[in-house]
């Protein structure tokens, strides 16, 4: 209910009626008709449950993670994420994922495709790995089966560095550009068109 | 097949809320009273065809038919008789079915009402219902088919949601979907009468019982879905501002308003456009709510699976109905013939600061709840509002509206003395002021706010009855006097006073609230949880298997003041028809009208127990006045004066041996 | 993968049941305890929806709870826990929206809805004593009314 609403009550109780009050009579019509727009424009919105970063044109948070002990990549162990890697120059593709979510299954191998892609071979953009509560055995059963993608690997066994970059769920993809400012947070699975866009954001930065 | 005939019935329901929404306007305008009477029969007709599509589907759930896809995706053959039964609602398409079969049950009340109600009247108001059964039905035919079949059909379902395998899932939702779409009818009413436009007392009268029904219902299907979350949930929350129960709240909160202005409209010839307006807001609120649980724009703690068709669907819906009706307001309430009016101190002007009240509190709610929605919206900004937001915004405006009701209820019409009222309520006041400063004395160091909020209940309980009692007694001697005084006192005027005594004692259990514990504790058999007077010793712990749960049961004894009070057993069940997941069974045990409330946490690695215990003292109060309001506006409806047709019989004096007056 | 989960379930119902706050996490000191409840109790968990992470058992609520706890521990006064949380995942996660330009029309909707009320029902009182039109039915025009009613 709207003040206007309420105000229609003053209209009440007056003798003959006037031309000049019925827009009293009006407010409470044009309140809904502006409220049937907002539900409209929100109906397509996308999932209300989803919490736009915080963290959007910030100075990413220091990460420094161990490696994932035992992964190996072209024959060299993939290293952990020290904090400089960030503003190392490179944009920075991070994913948070986990062997345990199923959801991360579905956008690997959009990830190992962005892995191997032209940006990514010609050291302008580094696809990072956030290896979110997991046990270090089946993380890299996950990789094994389903590839690598990532040049780094950081293991987060408590989630306290993923609450620092305020993850709420897994996946979530972050785009931090070359001076370590986070650009872009993607939340749930990458789809195919999600990743190509992703990455065609990563390579733009990168020329910048 | 029986479903196919099912889903044409639905069809043939449609065609004929179709003829019924037309022809009796038609007739009406053509003065033709066979074509205006059409409506009736095909009211009584629509809702057979609807009950007996329920019942081919809940038949379908009972001896779970999974070649229909509904029952597929929310039952299961292990699953107890009787949630499979209440299942056939537990989903977005059993529940919109449910709801239109409500629709059509009011719609056969309105045609059957044949005597109360001017023909006219009577025939705008079942077309303007009809419209709405249309516009649901043709939802479920286009965006929600109940009856679609799978082929093959699945050997075994995927069972029903286990929060939802409950009692609560029987009772709650038809109570509140009563609630929903009683409030149609007044919807109806309105939108007739500004057709019409005629509206005057005799609308008023007979607006009223459906108004009341609607809102009874309403009552019992929040405070049951309350009790629900309460000992369902396991942390002993009742109520937690969350959209959903929001939307059900507010028009419960314009529905009470819509209440006390039909009373002046119907008195006092006062506030009729106000009224016509609450009239359709009431409605319109419940249509939100729908909207809201069905459409995902809000992200609520219990909604349906969404999908945006369904949501534009239902939007649509809303545009038609709350706008429609909105610019037929815009258009025609103008022309109302403006009626009587009010002075400041009276029962009409209390009545006008009670609207006041509730409609702004009411706006509290709306805003809080879709405040988010539009800043998000407008600047894409994302914030949330939580309870600390309502506390802060709703509850100071119900503590004057609460502090004021018994004025109003005790004020004579048009010229009110507030000193004299005053006086006759001090003896209310004092029997509050007594109890708030006792229990101050007695708890003190504690909560203030809570002794207070005591005092107010019992303010609120004392005055409804002193006022009942005045008017019983007054200045009549004998008990004969008394006795025929209280007989020939309107039912209304005690459903009022029991309406608002049970108010008071939903006061008093909120107010308690304050007082309620909470321990926890890592327990092993034998070990003790004290806290007060109360004390639980864990027995054992022992796994059970259910029909469709495997659950571990925490078995306690409990003690109260030292002495032995049985046990209470608090399970933790997992469903492994529903991917293991978890529900807390919590133990209660009830003392009085306060509860010793136990649920099972995490299961250490060394067997012991999590366990969390809660003392709620008078937490009940809490639910048991909301049906007492409930049987309040009950006894207002059996008021003689809503029959007004058989004035002959209600002139009659009430039954029984009724002892001759002594003067 | 909850926090995309669509969850199919009926009115009045949250969607887990809720233990929160498991005995280990309560630190030895009460009222440091206690100052950390109150914390909880105000941030809203992020997977769960509406309900704060006091209250959640979702393992991210179970996160900030020690998160909260570890920092009250480390020294952090209640506003610098709160803010520490809220550079982290913005100002959805306060349960309380802060009052600002942007919640200025959500604080006081409220109170402007109940004075616009009273306002128009002062405005119409006025105008009623001034026109004359105070007077509605007189007592004998009621009775007939009430005849009349009771007739039909």
């Amino acid at each position: 209910m709207t003040e206007a609403e309420m105000n229609a009550e003053a209209a009440d109780g007056d003798g003959p009626p006037k031309r000049g009050r019925s827009w009293l009579h009006l407010a409470p019509l044009l309140f809904f008709a502006a409220l049937a727009l907002l539900f409209l424009f929100r109906l397509f919105a996308g999932d209300a449950s989803r919490v736009p970063s915080a963290l959007i044109g910030r100075p990413a948070p220091e990460l420094a993670l161990p490696a994932l002990e035992g992964l190996v990549r072209d024959g060299r162990a993939v290293p952990g994420v020290a904090p400089a890697e960030l503003r190392a120059g490179k944009v920075t593709i991070l994913n948070v994922f986990a062997s345990w979510c199923a959801p991360c299954r579905v956008e690997h191998p959009f990830l190992v495709e962005m892995g191997g892609s032209e940006a990514v071979r010609a050291g302008k953009v580094q696809v990072v790995g956030l290896n979110y509560k997991d046990e270090p055995e089946n993380a890299r059963r996950f990789l094994g089966a389903l590839g690598n993608p990532y040049g780094a690997v950081g293991v987060d066994r408590t989630g306290r560095s993923a609450i620092e970059w305020g993850v709420y769920g897994v996946p979530e993809t972050f785009l931090v550009g070359r001076d370590g400012t986070i650009l872009k947070k993607h939340i749930g699975p990458l789809s195919a068109e999600t990743a190509r866009d992703l990455l065609a954001e990563a390579a733009a930065a990168a020329a910048r | 097949m029986l479903a196919e005939t099912a889903h044409f019935a639905l069809a043939i329901a449609l065609g004929l809320s179709l003829v019924q929404m037309v022809i009796p306007v038609w007739g009406v305008r053509r003065n033709d009273v066979a074509l205006a009477r059409v409506g009736e029969p095909a009211a009584i007709a629509v809702f057979i065809l609807l009950a007996f599509a329920f019942g081919v589907l809940m038949h379908a759930y009972a001896v779970s038919d999974f070649s229909i896809r509904n029952v597929a995706e929310n039952s299961h053959s292990a699953k107890p008789f009787i949630y499979k039964l209440t299942g056939t609602w537990g989903n977005h398409e059993g529940s919109m079915l449910l709801w239109v079969l409500i629709l059509a049950l009011f719609g056969a009340l309105v045609a059957f009402s044949r005597k109360s109600l001017p023909d006219r009247l009577r025939a705008g108001t079942l077309a303007a219902q009809a419209s709405v059964t249309v516009a649901f039905l043709l939802f479920i035919l286009f965006t929600s088919n109940p009856f679609d079949r799978l082929n093959p059909a699945p050997p075994e379902g995927n069972d029903l949601n286990p929060i939802l395998q409950d009692l609560g899932l029987a009772i709650h939702p038809p109570l509140l979907y009563i609630g929903y779409v009683g409030f149609s009818i007044t919807y109806a009413f309105a939108v007739a009468a500004l057709i019409d436009g005629r509206i005057d007392a005799v609308w008023a009268r007979a607006v009223r019982p459906w108004t009341l029904c609607a809102w009874l219902f309403l009552t019992l299907g929040i405070s049951m879905g309350s009790y629900w979350a309460y000992y369902e949930l396991g942390w002993g929350g009742w109520w937690f501002w969350d959209p959903v129960e929001n939307a059900s709240l507010m028009p419960w909160l314009a529905g009470t308003a819509l209440i006390h202005s039909t009373i002046v409209m119907e008195k006092r010839d006062a506030l009729k456009v106000w009224t016509i307006l609450l009239a359709i807001l009431t409605f319109s609120l419940s249509l939100l709510g729908t909207f809201l649980v069905r459409s995902g724009v809000l992200t609520s703690v219990h909604t349906f699976a969404t999908d945006p068709s369904r949501g534009l669907f239902i939007l649509v819906i809303l545009m038609v109905f709350i706008g429609g009706s909105l610019a037929l307001f815009a258009w025609r309430a103008p022309l109302l013939r403006q009626g009587g009016l009010f002075a400041p101190v009276s029962r009409e002007g209390a009545l006008v600061v009670n609207n006041l009240f509730l409609a702004a509190a009411c706006g509290a709610v709306f805003i809080g709840t879709l405040y988010p929605l539009a800043l998000e919206g407008l600047t894409g900004a994302k914030i949330s509002v939580g309870p600390p937001f309502f506390n802060a915004t709703f509850l100071p405006l119900l503590v004057p509206l609460l502090l004021l009701l018994p004025f109003g209820q005790s004020m004579a019409w048009k010229r009110g003395d507030l000193l004299g009222t005053a006086q006759r309520l001090a003896a209310a006041v004092g029997v509050g002021l007594v109890a708030a400063v006792t229990i101050l004395a007695l708890t003190r160091g504690g909560p203030v706010a809570a002794p207070l909020g005591i005092g107010l209940g019992v303010f609120l309980v004392a005055s409804a009855f002193w006022d009942l009692g005045e008017r019983i007694v007054g200045r009549a001697s004998g008990l004969g006097a008394i006795w025929s005084r209280a007989a020939g006192l309107p039912r209304s005027a005690y459903g009022t006073a029991l309406a608002h005594a049970g108010v008071g004692v939903t006061v008093i259990g909120i107010a308690a609230t304050a007082w309620a514990t909470e321990d926890i504790a890592i327990m092993k058999p034998g070990d003790r949880l004290e806290r007060g007077g109360s004390a639980i010793v864990m027995q054992q712990v022992f796994p059970r298997t259910g029909p469709n749960y495997r659950e571990l049961v925490g078995r306690f004894t409990v003690e109260i003041d030292g002495r032995p009070r049985g046990t209470i057993d608090s399970m933790k069940r997992t469903f492994i028809t529903r991917n293991n997941m978890q529900t807390t069974e919590a133990g209660i045990r009830t003392f009085g009208f306060s509860q010793l409330y136990v649920s099972l946490g995490e299961i250490q690695p060394d067997g012991s127990v999590g366990v969390r215990m809660y003392t709620k003292p008078l937490m009940l109060l809490i639910w048991l006045g909301s049906v007492i309001m409930a049987l309040g506006g009950a006894l207002s409806i059996t008021d003689r004066r809503f029959r007004v047709a058989a004035p002959a019989r209600a002139r009659q004096p009430a039954p029984g041996p009724t002892p001759q007056p002594a003067e | 993968m909850p926090h995309l989960l669509a969850i199919l379930l009926l009115a009045l119902l949250p969607m887990t049941s809720a233990r929160a706050v498991t005995p280990q996490e309560r630190l030895p000191d009460a009222a440091m305890e206690q100052r950390a409840r109150q914390i909880s109790a105000g941030l809203r968990c992020l997977v769960c929806q509406n309900q704060s992470i006091d209250d959640s058992e979702a393992p991210l609520a179970r996160d900030l709870r020690v998160l909260v706890r570890d920092r009250l521990k480390a020294g952090d006064s209640n506003g610098q826990v709160i803010d520490f949380v809220v550079a982290r995942y913005g100002e959805y996660v306060l349960l309380k929206p802060p009052f600002g330009l942007h919640t200025a029309l959500l604080w006081i909707g409220p109170a402007l809805i109940f004075m616009a009320g009273a306002f128009g029902l002062w405005r119409l009182r006025r105008r009623q004593a001034s026109a004359g039109l105070g007077r509605g039915l007189d007592d004998a025009e009621q009775a007939e009314l009430e005849r009349i009613l009771e007739k039909r």
